[in-house]
């Protein structure tokens, strides 16, 4: 108890240092500006779309607000959110490494593996802030600019304005487990340098490779073990009743990165030589 | 070399190699109990690798450490509280205030009470002089203030080592004659201070102990007051007829002269009869303008040791 304590004031140091940095809110405040853009750019160009047309969603945004949110995380999802997640995840190690607290976090002493695992959550909490945020400013912008009412789902039910906030809160969850895998990924290269730019950078990458090999349909065989394969499922928790198969498909996988790139993270870290 | 003392820290042929490298190559350090330890070599010698190592921040490649007893890194996690330290400057968030960094560095420490955190924080803050500045955000420090902040995280809490690498650089004289009292008073304290530097001058005033390092290697090593009376004392003659001088000096069985424009120095034993020879001097007539004997300055003992001149070694 007495050591769970101690970690926790860690952790929330850790959540501190992080909610401190001016970086930290302006990329959420740009997450936010997805949403804002998206729903005065639909509000301002009274051409109907025709249904089908443009990204998924994006005709029902005029019938019913609460349809920016996911509209504006399916857009955020390939390129923008993951830009964000791998600032974060590339700074976690290499980025105290270049400021030299490292060795100073390190003689407190921290212990190498305590402070990988709350570096992580650290990391994983700001995932979920970036996915709410996109909810959230999504709701809003969505509810000023347009009605908003029961959600028709894709299933064809409709369910009452409560249920779907829940099933909002739902995707934003699946959304944060998606990064759970890059995120890990993220921390693990993070371990290999003490330039936390090169990190997001690589991080960045190995996104977007993932993401041009699942379109490539001669690697089928690939495409489940992919990281960013499930990124775009969450279609099925917008079904009456709710489908939570790719759901835990995309946990399992997830978990299964966590698991490979932690325990690579922390083989590399543990008997890293602190020169910076 | 150092015998029948508590050492708080001792390493035993203490090799750090980076490939074909040795940066450090089998160094024996015993720094006593109690004592000031003055630990010199010029830029590039090994000294901040050798202190990474005893803090295991790096792995030794070969050879043994201990502090306070404790086997590192077997027991790091045991020593490390009872250290502080300042390693290879000071290094901060800079967006964040002096006080919160160090309540941030204090939270790391996993055995460190939450409970009279700020109080300790706040303790270290006056002791250092940066109380009015500790709302301050880091990038906003000088250098001098940012390695006082070093020195404030280092005495976040009763301490029985520091280990304080350059703990005086960037610092105006003003800065470094307060650091320097502090550094006299927590060794009034009985805390076993081990402190780095290039400057000789900084380590002789404050130190008990010296070792000197120089190219990874220690060159020697030992008690200050040991170490000065082991250089060689001189003496130095002025006089008329140099060249018939140094045929008398040579006849009382001293060699090694060297001669100067005007004058000659000669290596002595320490117990050298002056008077004695100045008599014989005089009554061959030579016309005596000087002669005394000199010790070396500690100063000139590490340059000896060292090398002279800009260049890095390797």
């Amino acid at each position: 108890m007495f050591a769970k304590s101690l970690s926790m004031s860690l952790m929330l140091s850790e959540l501190r240092v992080m909610f401190t940095r001016r970086r930290t809110w302006a990329m959420l405040a740009a997450i936010a500006l997805i949403p804002i853009l998206l729903a005065l750019a639909v509000a301002l160009t009274a051409e109907e779309l025709a249904p089908g047309e443009g990204p998924p969603f994006l005709s029902q945004v005029t019938q019913n607000g609460l349809f920016t949110g996911f509209t504006a995380t399916l857009l955020a999802l390939p390129l923008f959110l993951p830009l964000t997640i791998a600032v974060v995840a590339g700074d976690t190690i290499a980025g105290e490494a270049s400021l030299g607290t490292l060795r100073y976090l390190l003689i407190a002493p921290v212990g190498r593996l305590r402070l990988l695992v709350v570096k992580y959550i650290g990391t994983v909490v700001f995932a979920l802030a970036a996915t709410f945020t996109l909810m959230i400013a999504g709701i809003i912008i969505g509810s000023i600019l347009f009605p908003i009412g029961p959600v028709t789902l894709l299933s064809g039910d409709q369910i009452s304005l409560a249920e779907s906030v829940w099933r909002m809160a739902v995707v934003a969850f699946y959304t944060t487990v998606s990064m759970t895998g890059i995120l890990a990924i993220g921390l693990f290269i993070s371990t290999l340098t003490t330039v936390p730019v090169g990190a997001m950078a690589a991080t960045v990458v190995l996104t977007g490779v993932s993401q041009i090999l699942d379109n490539l349909p001669q690697l089928s065989w690939l495409h489940e073990w992919l990281f960013t394969h499930y990124w775009l499922d969450f279609a099925d928790i917008l079904r009456q009743p709710i489908e939570l198969g790719s759901f835990a498909s995309n946990a399992l996988l997830q978990l299964g990165y966590v698991a490979v790139f932690g325990a690579l993270a922390y083989s590399r870290f543990s008997t890293k030589d602190i020169l910076s | 070399m150092i015998q029948g003392q508590e050492l708080a820290i001792s390493t035993s042929s203490l090799t750090k190699q980076f490939g074909s490298q040795k940066a450090v190559s089998g160094i024996s350090l015993s720094v006593p109990r109690g004592s000031v330890f003055g630990f010199l070599g010029p830029n590039g010698s090994g000294k901040t690798t050798t202190i990474r190592m005893l803090l295991g921040l790096a792995d030794a490649s070969e050879g043994e450490i201990e502090l306070l007893g404790h086997p590192i890194p077997k027991q790091l996690e045991q020593a490390l509280p009872k250290i502080g330290a300042l390693v290879e400057g000071p290094a901060f968030y800079p967006y964040m205030s002096g006080r919160n960094n160090l309540i941030r560095i204090d939270s790391a420490d996993r055995f460190s009470e939450a409970k009279t955190r700020k109080q300790r924080v706040d303790a270290a803050l006056e002791r250092v002089g940066l109380s009015n500045a500790s709302k301050k955000k880091v990038h906003a420090y000088s250098l001098g203030m940012k390695q006082r902040l070093g020195l404030a995280n280092a005495l976040l809490k009763p301490r029985e080592i520091l280990i304080l690498d350059e703990p005086t650089n960037g610092l105006d004289p003003q800065g470094t004659r307060e650091v320097r009292n502090l550094i006299r008073s927590l060794a009034a304290e009985g805390i076993t201070i081990f402190v780095s530097s290039h400057l000789l001058s900084e380590i002789e005033q404050l130190c008990s102990h010296l070792a000197v390092m120089t190219a990874g290697k220690i060159v020697a090593q030992g008690n200050i007051q040991e170490l000065r009376n082991e250089s060689q004392t001189r003496l130095v003659l002025k006089s008329d007829r140099i060249d018939e001088l140094v045929d008398v000096l040579k006849g009382q069985g001293l060699s090694k002269i060297s001669l100067k424009s005007d004058h000659v120095v000669v290596p002595v034993p320490t117990e050298f009869d002056v008077a004695t020879l100045n008599q014989l001097l005089v009554k061959k007539k030579f016309m005596i303008s000087e002669i005394r004997l000199e010790q070396p300055s500690l100063e000139e003992y590490f340059v000896n040791l060292t090398g002279e001149g800009f260049e890095v070694v390797r």
